[in-house]
């Protein structure tokens, strides 16, 4: 049975202001990027330039690329890192441990606190010299033949650097930098308590039976892990891999904070790039919007891979 | 035995890394700018500077950045619980023409990340004339796909009884959702709120393009602007970085469950 009319129209009044909102802020905005992206839109000219913007992009802007490449660095460099640490402590933490509760509101902590003010806090970490933690703990470490390091402020590439103090020439790998590196361990450090908490989630949702019959044949420590943890789990790691890919390709308010000293660029990701079309100077506003659509496709594409690929893979039990 | 002993250690080194960072932001905001100064650095302040917070208070408009960002995230949130009680509860207990239709249009659009939209959503925003308002900050964000949907879960669950019984008594649904459901789910209902609140208090970007004026800027915006001013001392930075994020970290102490219940629900529902 079809419902009534009126009853159609209640439906429609309770759910008017969140359509509203979602709608003009949500969905237009992205008809409306599309559309400004063919435009070479300024705050005086608005002037239709057809693909002018894509191909400036895709071909005649290294910058664009230079962002893309960092953005990709900044993804492959904390999304496996960030999810094997947090296997690791989340399987420690769903043994029957004392303190469970304690540890897990630790490691939580960073993911809640705000992005802005403990990057603040991790820039000063990062400060090159003396007074940062980080080169206190290396002069600690290594005495006096510490190097000076620059760490957030460092556009040089981390692999060339690392070649250097081996005495080794490699200064051709001048990607990623030691600044990206640097915003890359605050990125880990921040968002480890997030996949801890999901995978905990996943690891109850497990029936203990398959994991008490697992230890029964003789499957302990790393091989119970590997061979039926694992597996068992993969559904949430591939949700875990899916979010964080596309966050990290959404990042920006690290980047900014961190990495502002950091002037050439061998930091900015995709989303930075797009702030800084619109925000420092005037005229790209149009060009903006075009990198934001490839931005979007790139995220639209990401998914739609590692459902195909991955999620084909992925054990529902 | 011994087992125990090695998860527990690996866990303990674990949790200091985790709050080192705090620890020294803590301990470098009760220095003098001296101590800051010192090579190696000074772990710990010789006597604790209180006074450097209201010092890091009084160098920047915090006070004003403060109460904006309060009113932006009090009102985000209530606009939040508003607008997803409503969608919730229709979602959920109502009947109408298009529902599966609308909501499967609607967890679409959470595949839209935010930053894709921000150069036409501010150009909306300045075309409407609110640009460097509290409606440029609070309107956009008064919708959330994910407490519609978290909501909706749970009005599912309300035993079906409960309408009935209202009914017979008189009760439409507009009554039933407001004197009847809505109290019995408030733990829901502080989830959803917190997650709100949390993603408006902490939120950056939008507010850095669509304000203008000191008077305007949120608490996040403001310490940014300050920690990029040549003067600025660490200690103070330090101190206002901790009274940034003290709301946020006040209300996780108190209502810790609910933040990771959010979280999860986020995660497994999906």
């Amino acid at each position: 049975m079809k419902p009534s009319l009126l009853a159609s129209l209640r439906g429609y009044g309770y759910i008017a202001p969140a359509v509203l909102v979602l709608g003009v802020f949500g969905v237009f905005p992205l008809f409306y990027g599309f559309y400004v992206s063919w435009f070479d839109w300024g705050l005086t000219v608005e002037r239709f330039v057809g693909f002018a913007n894509y191909s400036r992009a895709l071909f005649d802007d290294a910058d664009f690329w230079r962002a893309l490449r960092v953005t990709v660095y900044y993804a492959i460099g904390t999304v496996p890192v960030t999810m094997a640490i947090a296997f690791v402590i989340a399987n420690l933490l769903f043994q029957r441990i004392r303190g469970r509760s304690w540890y897990r509101m630790i490691y939580f902590l960073p993911y809640i606190t705000s992005t802005v003010a403990a990057a603040a806090v991790w820039r000063w970490v990062f400060y090159p010299h003396r007074q940062g933690l980080a080169s206190s703990l290396l002069a600690w470490l290594m005495g006096g033949g510490a190097p000076d390091v620059q760490w957030v402020q460092d556009s040089r590439g981390v692999i060339a650097l690392l070649g250097e103090w081996m005495g080794m020439d490699l200064s051709a790998w001048a990607e990623p930098s030691l600044a990206l590196v640097c915003v890359m361990v605050f990125s880990i450090w921040h968002s480890l308590g997030f996949h801890i908490v999901i995978m905990l989630a996943g690891l109850t949702a497990i029936p203990k039976e398959l994991l008490e019959a697992a230890s029964i044949d003789g499957a302990t420590g790393f091989k119970r892990a590997r061979y039926v943890t694992l597996p068992l789990l993969s559904p949430t790691l591939f949700f875990l891999l899916l979010i964080s890919t596309i966050r990290a390709f959404r990042t920006f308010n690290e980047v900014y904070v961190m990495a502002s000293g950091e002037t050439t660029g061998s930091a900015r990701t995709l989303t930075m790039y797009i702030f800084q079309c619109f925000y420092e100077s005037e005229g790209k506003v149009g060009y903006g919007c075009a990198v934001a659509c490839l931005l979007f496709l790139m995220i639209l594409l990401l998914t739609l891979v590692q459902t195909r690929l991955i999620g084909r893979r992925v054990h529902y039990s | 035995m011994a087992r125990r002993i090695g998860t527990h250690i690996l866990l303990i080194l674990g949790a200091v890394v985790m709050v080192s960072a705090f620890a020294w932001m803590l301990s470098t905001s009760l220095m003098t700018d001296a101590e800051t100064q010192k090579v190696p650095i000074a772990l710990v302040p010789e006597s604790p500077q209180w006074g450097n917070f209201a010092e890091a208070y009084d160098q920047a408009p915090f006070e004003r950045y403060f109460i904006n960002s309060m009113i932006t995230s009090v009102a985000v949130t209530a606009g939040v619980l508003f607008s997803s009680i409503l969608a919730g509860y229709a979602f959920a207990c109502l009947e109408f023409r298009g529902r599966r239709l609308i909501f499967g249009a609607l967890l679409a659009t959470m595949m839209i990340p935010f930053e894709v939209t921000v150069i036409p959503n501010s150009l909306i925003v300045m075309r409407l004339g609110w640009y460097d308002t509290y409606l440029a900050l609070i309107v956009p964000w008064t919708a959330s796909v994910f407490s519609i949907f978290l909501l909706r879960q749970f009005f599912k669950s309300l035993p079906r009884d409960y309408f009935e019984a209202a009914q017979i008594d008189g009760c439409g649904h507009w009554r039933y959702l407001w004197q009847v459901a809505v109290p019995m789910m408030w733990p829901a209902l502080v989830t959803v709120g917190l997650f709100a609140f949390l993603g408006s208090w902490n939120s950056l970007l939008w507010p850095l393009i669509v304000t203008d004026s000191e008077m305007m800027r949120t608490l996040q915006f403001g310490l940014t602007v300050f920690l990029q001013e040549e003067h600025t001392e660490v200690h103070l930075l330090m101190a206002a970085s901790a009274f940034t994020m003290a709301p946020v970290v006040v209300l996780y102490l108190i209502l810790q469950r609910r933040f990771i219940e959010g979280v999860t629900g986020a995660g497994l529902k999906q």
